[in-house]
């Protein structure tokens, strides 16, 4: 179980946080982007090997939604890699 | 009593017995033994038959490790697949030998020995692809099956959960991690130590050792004392750290916790730092028929003389590939059991291994080809390891060893890597992948001296202290040449006891492709099972690398997984069984429901609510349609609290409204509602419900019931990921507005006797008006919406005036005949109008424009959750499934999800029937049905596929009663 670090209750078990997903780019107006565009908006998730950002939701908590980086190889939580996007 | 117990010395208490059962006999053993030490001291030699060929077997471990002998326990303390050798014996103890009928000394499973040239590695994979596994299950589990799973909870306790934190956790308590836990308690840190045993010490209770200027053990005791009272040290025996997850958090299982109502306590450790001190386990010598009962690991044999004052046998043969079995061989003497030889496959003895066995024969050079005996071990064959002829030595005890294998489980589960070493010719832990440390035998420190310093050092670091000064200590240096198997075995030489795996099924699978060890290991069942293979994997590992011609690190391991040994379910469970592992939601009037006779449902998201109301008489159905006609042509009332209830705040209110809903919400005026959709950004329907703006800022949303949670953290994504500069402010007030619903004709009637100062006038109050006031003197929110499709008014109070408000209702509503409506009665009315229910009629597939709410899409919003994707994908399909209703012809009832397909043929489906209900309205049978082009196909003639009949359906428009709506308007 991971120990997520919150940024207003601190460290705090996995167990009270819903996972939210990698976080993808910002929505685009889907008025200005071709249908391909908006498409691989909504379907393509990041999901490299190595360090993702993904969001949490500190729902048995404080009710945040808080982003973190975190490696898939080892569940490692690092800091945001100098060439993240 | 037991005649094979040394005179003196041992951890038992002599002087306490204990009565005990097993497979039927009546036996006696000593305070302080195990099962297996008990049964060994009763001279029982055959405890067990082998899984797949019911050989027969004794014990062969003193610990964990036991590949063999697996017991269930009955009665109380029932729970199945148990190695003998870590059950503590306890007055009353009934146990019996799993896998065996009708007793381990006569089995007829045996019989399968005599095919067992039938039924090699892979068996069941080759033999039962066809026609189907499940043919052959029952019967295979039976004859290759472990203990029965125990039946009732058990009775005398029960289990918990507890949740902890340290700066140190240590598994292991023998001498490397005692020594680590001492100096980290006197550093001040808080440590957590947990070992396995019953007793502190590891490998210092099976042997006889000095520490300082006394037995190891003195030292033991005077460390256990110390931490004892050592306010920031938790120490816990019989405790077993059996899985390392990430971010340092630890599984410890205590079984025998401190509350005596208490079975188990499984602790959810997180740690700041971990060492790993969980010694080492002996591995096993791969010989002719080294499964004979009287064949064990030389350490268990010298744990047995030592702690449990077990003489174990009259003649003993030893048989080594490394130092350690000299000191066994030595403590074997020494509790009066004639060492025939010790054989050993080196040709080179070490002379501080010989020099402690200086009266017993050493047979350099040497190796047992092959164990003698039928029910139990006679005596062994003895070759030189070149060639050479053999020899025969009578014996009724054949300690053997392998070698020591640290014990890298946990080590592994963090991740941490390993490395092969030549000269300890086994796997030690190289870079951490967590704050983790390993020391001790686990960490190839093979002596004693070598542990204690490691164990002080590794804590001293982690305490950022000088290192403390550690007792003396002697031990014999360690030194061991590989031996994986003996060549000129014969009979059958098992790598895996437990799961009857021989070096043939090795070989075997590697002739049929399966080379790499994983591969190995799933096809052979090698190293699977209680155990583990944790005697034999290395074994299995030398016997791939040896036909491979490879050195073993190039084999490598298999994954180390958890649980590291056996954890009962109750204990990863703890509190959390039958009515509060998901606890259901209440509203005020569930005492009211019950009292007056309710069937009770979940009816989502752990609602508890009546689903229908039965009367002295009445069938399912006759209930039903009893409840369907009260609201149809008088009045009924039910309870719409669980409706998911949202109140919105803030001047971004409207415009968040219109992203999330396909319609426009912003629009609305004060003291207005409206029904609207919403979408997800890929164009799934997700929720529907009706918006109400109580002010300028304020708002009330509902959702549906079972998805209440789920539209909460969408809301909070939203605002909190894409609008945070929007001003909006969400609050979940499901539980603090309760509601009574009342519906049908009569309804406005039933207001009117309630008393209330609201004008309830429909044109003071239309259909989707709200107005606040009182109803009955109680403050109130009255609504006018509809889930049945007759006129209806929600009226909404706060949770402790609705049991006041719902017995007015009744008084009120006497006259004209009001009664309590349950769940199904509204599933049915709600089918006649065609309004949709998640999940029923909403699938991942299905768009508003299928559900013939297309209106519900605005045009002139350039943007909302789903628009673009809905439109998309209706761009690029035709022939959407869309919603009708459905007449089933002749009049009968047809099951939901029942597939439509041209012509009722076999062929691809062309919709599904989402809810049939009898419809007293119609006095007939009802359906909603998806169908391809639905919604051009009315009065078509369609096929309900079912498996014994094909019925014909006409299709109408998905609305079966009141299409114009005037009724909820009235």
């Amino acid at each position: 179980m991971m120990n997520i670090p919150c940024p207003f209750c601190g460290p705090r078990n996995e167990a009270e946080f819903a996972f939210g997903g990698p976080v993808k780019p910002d929505r685009p107006d889907p008025n200005m982007v071709s249908e391909e565009e908006w498409a691989a908006y909504l379907t393509q998730v990041p999901n490299p090997l190595g360090p993702v950002q993904e969001r949490w939701w500190h729902v048995k908590g404080c009710g945040t939604w808080l982003t973190i980086w975190r490696d898939t190889r080892t569940h490692d939580i690092v800091v945001r890699p100098a060439d993240a996007s | 009593m037991p005649h094979n117990r040394t005179e003196t010395g041992g951890r038992i208490d002599r002087g306490q017995m204990v009565n005990f059962t097993f497979n039927g006999h009546k036996l006696q053993g000593f305070a302080g033994d195990t099962l297996a030490s008990a049964l060994l001291a009763n001279g029982i030699r055959l405890t067990a038959r082998s899984f797949k060929y019911h050989r027969p077997r004794g014990i062969v471990g003193a610990g964990i490790e036991e590949p063999s002998t697996l017991v269930e326990l009955m009665g109380d303390d029932a729970s199945g697949n148990r190695p003998a050798t870590t059950v503590p014996l306890r007055e009353g103890m009934i146990a019996k030998t799993v896998n065996c009928w009708p007793s381990p000394g006569f089995d007829l499973g045996a019989i399968t020995q005599l095919i067992s040239r039938f039924i090699p590695a892979g068996f069941y994979y080759k033999t039962f692809k066809w026609p189907g596994w499940h043919l052959y299950e029952p019967s295979i589990r039976k004859a290759a099956g472990l203990a029965a799973a125990p039946t009732a909870p058990p009775k005398q306790g029960h289990f918990e959960n507890r949740f902890g934190h340290c700066d140190l956790l240590i598994a292991g308590a023998g001498p490397a991690g005692l020594m680590a836990a001492l100096t980290a308690g006197r550093a001040g840190l808080r440590v957590m130590i947990a070992d396995e045993g019953t007793e502190a010490g590891g490998s210092l209770l099976n042997r006889r050792l000095t520490i300082g200027d006394g037995p190891a053990l003195d030292w033991v005791q005077g460390v256990v004392d110390e931490l004892d009272n050592l306010p920031n040290v938790i120490h816990l025996q019989n405790a077993t750290v059996w899985a390392y997850r990430e971010h340092n958090y630890l599984m410890v299982n205590e079984r025998a916790p401190d509350n005596p109502s208490l079975l188990e306590r499984n602790w959810r450790m997180r740690a700041g730092h971990v060492i790993c001190a969980t010694g080492a386990i002996e591995r096993a010598l791969v010989f002719g028929n080294n499964d004979k009962p009287g064949v064990m690991l030389a350490s268990a044999a010298q744990a047995y003389v030592n702690r449990y004052g077990v003489r174990l046998g009259q003649r003993a043969i030893v048989f080594t590939n490394n130092n350690s079995a000299y000191a066994v061989a030595a403590d074997l003497a020494a509790a009066g059991i004639t060492v025939a030889a010790i054989v050993d496959s080196r040709m080179d003895v070490p002379e501080e291994a010989r020099s402690m066995v200086a009266d017993i024969d050493i047979l350099a050079g040497h190796v047992v080809t092959t164990a003698r005996g039928r029910r139990q071990v006679r005596g062994a064959a003895i070759a030189p390891v070149d060639g050479g002829a053999s020899q025969q030595i009578a014996c009724d005890l054949l300690a053997h060893s392998g070698g020591w294998n640290p014990a890298v489980h946990l080590w592994s589960q963090s991740r941490g890597a390993l490395r092969y070493d030549d000269a300890l010719t086994s796997f030690l832990p190289d870079r951490p992948a967590q704050n983790a440390t390993s020391i001790g035998a686990a960490d190839g420190q093979m002596t004693l001296a070598d542990a204690l310093d490691r164990g002080a050092r590794a804590a001293a670091d982690v305490a950022g202290v000088v290192r403390p000064d550690i007792p003396k200590s002697t031990d014999l240096p360690y030194a061991v040449t590989p031996l994986w198997r003996v060549k000129q075995a014969t009979g059958k030489a098992f790598l895996d006891i437990q799961n009857d795996v021989t070096v043939d099924d090795v070989h075997l699978a590697l002739r049929e492709g399966y080379d790499n060890v994983e591969h190995v290991k799933r096809y052979t069942t090698g190293g699977m099972g209680i155990d583990q293979g944790k005697t034999g994997n290395i074994n299995i590992i030398g016997t791939v690398a040896m036909q491979q011609g490879v050195p073993l690190d190039e084999v490598g391991t298999t994954t180390f997984r958890s649980p590291y040994s056996p954890v009962s379910f109750g204990a990863i469970g703890g509190l959390r069984e039958d009515s509060v592992v998901l606890p259901y939601r209440h509203t005020p009037v569930t005492d009211w429901n019950l009292k007056n006779g309710a069937f009770m449902y979940e009816s989502g998201a752990r609602w508890r609510r009546p689903g229908y109301f039965p009367q002295a008489g009445e069938s399912f159905q006759e209930t039903i349609n009893r409840e369907c006609r009260i609201v149809r042509n008088g009045v009924g009332v039910y309870d719409g609290s669980p409706l998911g209830t949202f109140e919105f705040k803030g001047r971004d209110v409207g415009r968040f409204l219109d992203h999330i809903y396909t319609n426009i919400m912003s629009t609305l005026k004060p003291r207005q509602g409206r029904y609207g959709l919403m979408l997800s950004d890929d164009g799934l329907i997700i929720d529907d419900g009706v918006a109400l703006r109580l002010s300028e800022y304020r708002w009330i949303v509902s959702t549906s019931t079972g998805h209440a949670d789920a539209m909460n953290s969408h809301f909070e994504e939203l605002l909190q990921t894409q609008f945070p500069d929007w001003n909006v402010f969400v609050t979940p007030v499901t539980s603090q507005w309760n509601n009574a619903t009342i519906c049908g004709p009569d309804a406005r009637d039933v207001m009117q006797a309630l008393g209330t100062d609201i004008d309830i006038s429909s044109d003071a109050l239309p259909f989707m008006g709200f107005a606040d006031g009182q109803v009955a003197d109680i403050p109130a929110r009255v609504v006018r919406v509809s889930f049945t499709g007759e006129l209806s008014f929600e009226v909404n109070v706060a949770p402790r005036d609705l049991p006041a408000l719902w017995g007015k209702i009744m008084i009120a509503g006497a006259p004209l005949g009001i009664a309590p409506i349950g769940s199904e009665a509204n599933h049915v009315l709600r089918v006649e109008k065609g309004f949709l229910s998640l999940g029923h009629e909403v699938d991942g597939t299905i768009d508003p424009y299928d559900l013939g709410l297309g209106w519900a899409m605005s045009r002139k919003k350039p943007d909302y959750l789903g628009k673009h994707a809905v439109a998309i994908r209706r761009a690029g399909t035709s022939n959407r499934r869309e919603l009708v209703g459905l007449l089933p012809e002749p009049d009968q009832m047809v099951p939901e999800g029942a597939p439509l397909t041209p012509g009722g043929d076999r062929k691809p489906t062309e919709g599904l029937v989402t809810a049939c209900v009898y419809s007293t309205v119609n006095e007939r049978w009802v359906g909603l049905a998806l169908l391809e082009n639905g919604q051009s196909r009315h009065d078509e003639t369609v096929h309900v596929r079912l498996k014994d009949k094909i019925v014909v359906a006409r299709v109408t428009p998905p609305i079966h009663y009141d299409p114009a709506g005037e009724r909820l308007r009235s």
